[in-house]
């Protein structure tokens, strides 16, 4: 599979790299039906370390479009279009 | 891959599709010319000047609040010496005011040169991929038939108009940012220019210059009011108590 980066290019995951990322992925959901921001975040940022660590580069004349397209580790979730869905059925917090 | 990061693709491949469009005419797609690549990546590298030209701005700006921060704490200083807190407190006021918000900038100019350099990296990977587009192009047009070959080089345009996208993204990203930090650079200098603050009253930029001015040639009238005051029978020392008047609160 070949997943694009945002601003950093592409790489090529093999599929033990792939289900690691799918898991990350669920992980993520579940954070941001929480209405986790802050794990959601840290959550993003594994997700692109692994692609970068885990992943072959692939060469800057390659043509071959994504698969998956990440957003960069730093992008907030107002940038990236992730909406929060905090939990509706959660009692408001104590101060 | 349907969690989070599909969804995003999604998202960002219908923007991409928007973006293309614009630039390109779908049914060109196949012979996508030099020229307008070429003139694509134009517009990437003038984006990416005018990126570095903002920041050199703000840079300036920065620097110049900066100054501005310290003359505010020479001012306060003198303010002190002459007796005018209330002037040395506002002058460090102002002073906290505009280094906040200049620190707060000063890390965004940081984020800002990352964006930069992703941004050249971007314009390398676009410039490579055109190269290579060209190539492939030709190549298929000669090895394939005709419908092949279309169907293969349109494989590679999809690869292609990808990375114009995502360095057009990136690009707007950039942009965008500088354009918020160029207008909070601004009105943070236009706040220490017409320093609309109230303990000041209606002064402009250089309200408290004028009052050590003021102050320090000697025009001290409240202090030399003061000195008449002691200089009076029955000055500051005691001048509301009555030797004579109610018992103390003593038991």
């Amino acid at each position: 599979m070949i997943v694009r980066i945002q601003g950093s290019g592409q790489y090529r995951l093999d599929d033990a790299a792939q289900s690691e990322l799918a898991s990350i992925d669920a992980r993520l959901v579940a954070a941001l039906e929480r209405g986790a921001a802050d794990e959601a975040h840290t959550l993003l940022g594994q997700a692109v370390s692994l692609v970068q660590t885990h992943g072959a580069a692939l060469p800057d004349d390659a043509l071959s479009p994504s698969d998956l397209i990440l957003p960069p580790a730093d992008a907030s979730l107002d940038e990236i279009s992730i909406p929060l869905h905090p939990a509706p059925t959660q009692a408001p917090s104590s101060q | 891959m349907s969690g989070m990061f599909g969804r995003f693709t999604n998202i960002v491949k219908a923007k991409m599709h928007r973006a293309m469009s614009e630039a390109e005419d779908p049914a060109e797609m196949l012979d996508y010319s030099f020229e307008k690549q070429m003139e694509m990546l134009q517009k990437v590298r003038r984006g990416i000047a005018e990126v570095a030209t903002s920041k050199a701005r703000i840079q300036g700006q920065l620097a110049r609040l900066m100054d501005q921060s310290g003359r505010l704490d020479g001012q306060a200083r003198q303010a002190l010496t002459l007796g005018r807190e209330d002037l040395a407190r506002t002058a460090l006021a102002r002073k906290q005011t505009i280094e906040t918000q200049a620190r707060a900038l000063a890390a965004q100019v940081e984020d800002l040169e990352a964006q930069q350099n992703r941004l050249l990296d971007g314009e390398a990977r676009l410039s490579a991929k055109i190269d290579a587009f060209r190539t492939h192009k030709e190549v298929m047009k000669a090895q394939y038939s005709a419908a092949q070959a279309q169907v293969r080089i349109s494989e590679t345009a999809s690869g292609l108009s990808e990375e114009m996208g995502d360095v057009q993204l990136a690009m707007q990203r950039a942009q965008d940012k500088t354009e918020q930090m160029q207008a909070r650079a601004t009105a943070l200098e236009e706040l220490v220019g017409s320093a609309a603050l109230p303990e000041i009253g209606p002064g402009s930029g250089d309200d408290i210059d004028r009052e050590l001015a003021r102050l320090s040639a000697g025009d001290d009238v409240e202090r030399q009011l003061e000195a008449m005051k002691r200089a009076l029978p029955g000055g500051p020392e005691a001048p509301k108590q009555l030797e004579s008047g109610e018992s103390s609160t003593h038991d």
